[in-house]
């Protein structure tokens, strides 16, 4: 319990504060996307080496890597629009993934478990992975904070800047990707949507600028997490459903006092 | 190569160039534009001294939008070159390009100094935060262009002027020496458009070389040094009163422009709308 409660803390805080610039991109469907896309990974993994939930994390991150700049390469390409690349990648990814799943005969329960996660089933290296990754990402999105912020607001101006776009953008990519595979794993993935994305965008209703909509995000997600498994333990309902309807609540709660508010969004 | 290049623009080192004595500020010769089959812009060649106002008009698609965007290095033209002090755009930090108002996100959690910072962020280091000297800067572009009361105000609540004079705080921040601007008087009222011509003035005595589109032949006529009169080729380029003759108006706009000759006067009627470009 404890260690479901601190899992869903990490993972559910370093979802948001990702989720902000996922959110302000409009990046909601990638995060959903490379979720499926990891599918054929973790299958290849699994044929080779068996079920060790280590094992195939390493196989999960190395899959999420390629298609997020895989995603990247096909959008900048030129023609199609970057939610058009995600959907084919997303489509084709997920099919690889069922055709290798259908061709081992023990059906994959683990598979099933590491996509849909399970807070409560959180082990200690689990947590010691999810939190060396979480402090690099939060690292890195200190470190490039200017240049994520300009590259998202204005890419004309980062060009005029001279700043290398793609290299951040890339970047920016490849830690939506890391928080992504690694919330998968705890959270699973309909919290780590929800995560992803509720959280931020309650925020973004809230805040002016966007280290106050970061925070925010952090700490709604944070209050979701504790107030969503303790509400699941004494209910009786799967934790991470509860996690998934308090962030909801949040976001409905804030959206409706700013209609009252009478600000338009 | 590629590798050392990058490296040195991510950690923003030793890569600009230096602006060569004597040169002209913008020398544009021969640029063309395909996308596949369509000719956005075809070998167009013209020279502009520092200091100057360029006022650029043609009709919609005549590919001003372009034109500036080959000048700022954002696109790459299929033929020709652009030498800003004898180097290409992309090894300068002193231009400022300031997008069409429509093509920004006004809901973005930013205060107008937010903004503003952005143009500080060229010239500093990696994993380097705002000095007290950048926000110095900042306060005083902004009072330079008469907004500095605005500095914490959220960039969704500003008036079409306000944002405009916030994006040329944003270019005197970025201590600019080449101003493009994208139709930024499009969609102002009057007096927003007279107090916009008026710190343009201003910034051209200071030195500052500007370059921007519009629609309005009369305020292209009597705010500006220089017109580039384009319509996918280059028409005409000179002072106003040399270009804006019945012959080249007539080649640039077609059937969309009227000449009426009322006396010694021409008078201009144009039916090109004034929106996108």
């Amino acid at each position: 319990m404890v260690r479901g409660l601190i899992a869903a803390i990490v993972a559910g805080g370093l979802c948001a504060l990702v989720g902000t610039y996922v959110v302000l991109r409009g990046m909601a469907f990638f995060g959903d996307a490379l979720a499926h896309s990891i599918l054929p990974g973790l299958a290849i993994g699994y044929l080779l080496g068996g079920s060790s939930r280590a094992y195939l994390f390493w196989w999960g991150l190395g899959t999420a890597l390629l298609a997020a700049l895989v995603i990247g390469a096909i959008s900048r390409g030129g023609r199609l629009k970057e939610d058009t690349a995600i959907g084919i990648l997303f489509a084709g990814a997920t099919a690889l993934g069922v055709v290798l799943i259908s061709t081992s005969r023990s059906y994959a329960v683990d598979l099933t478990h590491l996509l849909f996660g399970n807070v409560l089933g959180v082990g200690e290296g689990d947590l010691i992975r999810l939190g060396i990754f979480a402090a690099l990402v939060v690292a890195l999105v200190f470190l490039f904070y200017k240049e994520f912020l300009v590259v998202s607001f204005d890419p004309i101006l980062a060009a005029t800047l001279r700043l290398p776009a793609a290299f951040f953008d890339n970047m920016l990519r490849i830690l939506i990707a890391i928080t992504v595979v690694v919330a998968l794993q705890t959270v699973g993935v309909a919290l780590m949507v929800a995560m992803l994305v509720t959280p931020a965008a309650t925020a973004y209703l809230m805040a002016r600028r966007l280290p106050a909509m970061m925070a925010l995000a952090v700490l709604l997600a944070v209050l979701s997490a504790v107030v969503g498994l303790y509400a699941s333990y004494y209910a009786g309902v799967a934790s991470g459903a509860a996690i998934v309807l308090t962030a909801t609540a949040l976001f409905l709660i804030v959206r409706l006092a700013h209609n009252g508010r009478g600000a338009s969004g | 190569m590629a590798l050392a290049s990058l490296w040195r623009k991510v950690t923003r080192q030793g890569w600009e160039a230096r602006h060569a004595p004597g040169l002209p500020i913008l020398e544009v010769s021969g640029v063309s534009m395909r996308y596949d089959d369509v000719v956005a812009l075809e070998d167009i060649s013209f020279t502009v001294e520092a200091g100057k106002r360029v006022a650029i008009v043609g009709p919609n698609g005549a590919g001003k939008s372009t034109l500036l965007k080959i000048i700022a290095g954002v696109l790459t033209p299929t033929a020709g070159s652009v030498r800003i002090y004898g180097h290409g755009p992309r090894s300068h930090l002193c231009i400022a390009y300031i997008p069409q108002r429509n093509q920004v996100d006004w809901n973005f959690p930013l205060t107008v100094a937010d903004v503003v910072m952005m143009g500080r962020v060229g010239k500093m280091g990696l994993f380097r935060h705002p000095e007290p000297r950048d926000w110095e800067i900042v306060r005083r572009a902004l009072e330079e262009v008469g907004i500095v009361e605005l500095a914490d105000r959220p960039i969704r609540a500003l008036s079409g002027g306000q944002q405009q004079r916030m994006f040329l705080a944003r270019a005197l921040a970025q201590e600019a020496e080449l101003l493009l601007m994208d139709e930024p008087l499009t969609g102002l009222d009057l007096p927003a458009q007279e107090g916009i011509l008026e710190i343009l003035e201003r910034l051209c005595r200071q030195g500052v070389t500007i370059l921007l589109t519009i629609h309005n032949l009369d305020q292209a006529a009597s705010h500006f040094d220089r017109v580039l009169l384009l319509n996918r080729r280059r028409i005409a380029f000179g002072p106003p009163e040399e270009v804006f003759t019945p012959q080249a108006l007539q080649a640039a706009y077609g059937g969309h422009l009227r000449l009426i000759r009322a006396g010694e006067e021409l008078i201009v009627v144009g039916d090109t709308c004034c929106e996108g470009g």
